[in-house]
């Protein structure tokens, strides 16, 4: 049983009279790689400064290790950030940036320079020691800046969106260095970004957030597959969302049609929103046995590994279609899904639930 | 026409004002300094730096320049890191009443100063107004000390507080992140990230005050000679061009050794950066 490295607990944190975190908890456990998820804006590095010491919360605790450390400045705690934008010490070469948390610590310089060479080594890096800060790529800064936390040797390492800047090939090989890193040193990530791929990729547990709330938390395939509400489903990659009727347990009435489901427990003729991942809505023969829908394709776009369609069925509700099979436009198809591809969310009550526009998110991008 | 040339055009009214009125002065003032009223080449005007009037004025210059230099850099810091801290919209305003005097005409500066502090300038006035006793500084190395501080302090904040600006907030959170207190995140990343900055404030600070005429004469009332005063007189009074041109020579020389040595602890890409 892996123990909890990291509590928040009811944190609050406003800024000029906004309030951008309300009520926060949130349990890390130890020697796992949490990712905190959502759009630009919704609190990710509020979080991660309030865990790194770097802002105060206005109300709530932060526990490290079972400690309250809500008061204890950063530089007294067992964790190490790498910032979203480098910040590496423009005034000193790698060796020296990497050196500084060490030589802070008064550690011998045999000591440091044995530790210098196991980093660069760590993070591919080897023979860079004597060069400027400037006349690194920043892919290169990046894996300087993570060389420069890991030696300190923290419980936790905290990383705020540390491949945004990279293009796309070097992301994903720094996401696999991390993943190995993580491996390799066993110590606990925090790691923030607003790409839900990366999230994806890279996480043990993804913490989905939006305005300041933690949406769902679970691991990648949970999160994915079973989308507890239209912000996540939205956020976490293309989705079907339609409303329904809950007729009874494991079946549900879309579009006037009655589907078979895995669901239960929502009650009897219940309002509920239905998630359709696109690669799951099958496109059969109008006359296939199978179909319990019918509609007609309107759109058809190639995207390399798949065909992305348009069905629109009778009546009149428009259906994302991912498959590897064309189907032309104008085509005449029947729809079917199958009862374990359909996710089954209670509608939004709560006011909190309501402002959560997937729309807006989409117009930030 | 090709563009290099289209280059030199534009550059044209410049080079022309550089040529007139650096370059052509900078002539006359050697050609001055290597002869006599005979226009017969020696070296006397120069070596007449060794004499101890001579040489008593370039030493007291000098030693007033350091301390005020020196003053400046202990005032200018907390001002400029105040400023930098407070990220407010209000601070941009506040740097520049600080340096509004810069725009202001030096002797006008001086001659404000001088109101200030004068027996019975406004301050002994408030001063006796509180039963308090009189300061009586003018006339003495204080005032002119004082004097050059009130003039160039702006000269210091502005790039200091240039420099100071330049570092990001997340630089000095990396180094606290790393275990460094406040002190440490102060010698370790700010001190020397505000280097540039700082030498550019020495260039604009000590050379003035080396170099001053107006405020050992207004401040010091004729008792404290200083280098800038004795050329002056030199030019002026004892209408004697060729030894003030010998001593300005020598002047030039230093100031260029001061800024050769400045320079070196300059970054490159460093450019002194006046608002
Ligand atoms: N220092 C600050 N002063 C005022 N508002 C801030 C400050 N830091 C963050 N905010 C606001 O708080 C919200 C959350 O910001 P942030 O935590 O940086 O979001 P994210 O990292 O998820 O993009 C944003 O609306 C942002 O404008
Ligand atoms: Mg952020």
């Amino acid at each position: 049983m892996k123990k909890n490295l990291i509590d928040l607990s009811h944190i609050s944190k406003t800024f000029d009279g906004d309030r951008v975190i309300d009520d926060f908890n949130l349990t890390i456990k130890e020697n796992t790689f949490v990712t905190l998820l959502g759009p630009s804006g919704c609190g990710k590095t509020t979080i991660l400064r309030i865990i790194g010491g770097f802002l105060k919360p206005d109300m709530g605790r932060v526990f490290f290790d079972g400690k309250d450390i809500t008061e204890l400045p950063p530089e007294k705690r067992q964790l190490n950030t790498v910032f979203q934008k480098y910040a590496l010490f423009p005034h000193m070469n790698v060796e020296d940036n990497i050196a500084f948390g060490l030589r802070i610590k008064k550690k011998s310089e045999d000591f440091i320079k044995s530790k210098i060479e196991y980093a660069l080594k760590l993070v591919n890096l080897e023979g860079y020691g004597k060069r400027d800060i400037d006349a690194l790529s920043g892919g290169q800064q990046q894996r300087i800046a993570i060389a420069r936390a890991i030696v300190n040797e923290p419980k936790l390492l905290l990383l705020d969106e540390p491949l945004g800047a990279l293009d796309l090939k070097l992301r994903q090989e720094m996401q696999y260095e991390l993943i190995r890193l993580k491996n390799e040193l066993g110590i606990t990530f925090i790691y923030v970004t607003h790409d839900q791929e990366e999230a994806l990729t890279m996480s043990d547990t993804i913490v989905v957030m939006n305005q300041g709330y933690i949406q769902q938390m679970g691991t990648p395939e949970q999160i994915y597959n079973e989308p507890e509400n239209a912000f996540v489903a939205t956020f976490i990659g293309d989705s079907n969302i339609v409303s329904g009727k809950m007729i009874e347990d494991y079946a549900v009435e879309i579009s006037g049609k009655k589907f078979r489901c895995i669901d239960a427990g929502f009650g009897k003729n219940k309002a509920v929103d239905i998630v359709i991942r696109p690669e799951d809505v099958e496109i059969l023969e109008p006359n296939s046995p199978k179909a319990i829908l019918h509609g007609r394709m309107t759109h058809v776009i190639f995207k390399g590994e798949m065909y992305e369609m348009l069905c629109v069925t009778d009546d009149g509700k428009e259906w994302l279609v991912h498959s590897t099979i064309l189907h032309e436009v104008g085509k005449e198809v029947g729809v079917y899904v199958e009862p374990y591809n359909i996710q089954i969310m209670n509608k939004p009550t709560s006011e909190d639930e309501e402002a959560i526009d997937p729309v807006v998110y989409e117009a930030e991008e | 026409m090709n563009s290099k040339l289209r280059n030199h055009l534009i550059a044209a009214p410049y080079t022309i004002w550089m040529i007139g009125f650096i370059v052509i002065p900078l002539v006359f003032v050697v050609y001055y300094a290597f002869t006599n009223d005979a226009n017969a080449f020696t070296l006397d005007n120069v070596i007449s730096f060794f004499n101890p009037i001579h040489f008593k004025s370039f030493v007291k210059a000098f030693k007033l320049a350091f301390i005020s230099t020196f003053i400046c850099i202990i005032l200018a810091y907390p001002i400029a890191l105040i400023f930098r801290n407070s990220k407010t919209k209000k601070s941009s305003f506040i740097i520049y009443v600080f340096i509004l005097p810069m725009w202001m005409n030096g002797l006008l500066r001086i001659y404000a100063w001088l109101t200030l502090i004068e027996k019975k300038g406004i301050i002994n006035l408030i001063l006796s107004a509180l039963n308090l006793p009189n300061i009586n500084i003018v006339n003495t190395e204080t005032a002119i000390i004082l004097g050059m501080v009130y003039d160039f302090l702006p000269f210091m904040i502005l790039p200091l507080y240039n420099s100071l600006m330049k570092i990001k907030d997340d630089t000095l959170n990396g180094a606290r992140d790393l275990g460094a207190n406040e002190i440490q995140v102060f010698t370790r990343v700010i001190l020397p990230l505000s280097m540039p900055g700082m030498i550019s404030g020495i260039t604009m600070v000590f050379i003035p005050a080396l170099t001053t005429v107006a405020i050992s004469y207004m401040l010091g009332g004729g008792l404290f000679l200083l280098v800038g005063n004795v050329i002056e007189q030199e030019f002026l009074t004892t209408s004697n061009w060729h030894l003030g041109s010998g001593l300005s020579f020598v002047l030039i020389v230093f100031i260029f050794i001061v800024m050769g040595i400045t320079n070196n602890f300059t970054d490159k890409d460093e450019e002194i950066n006046i608002v």
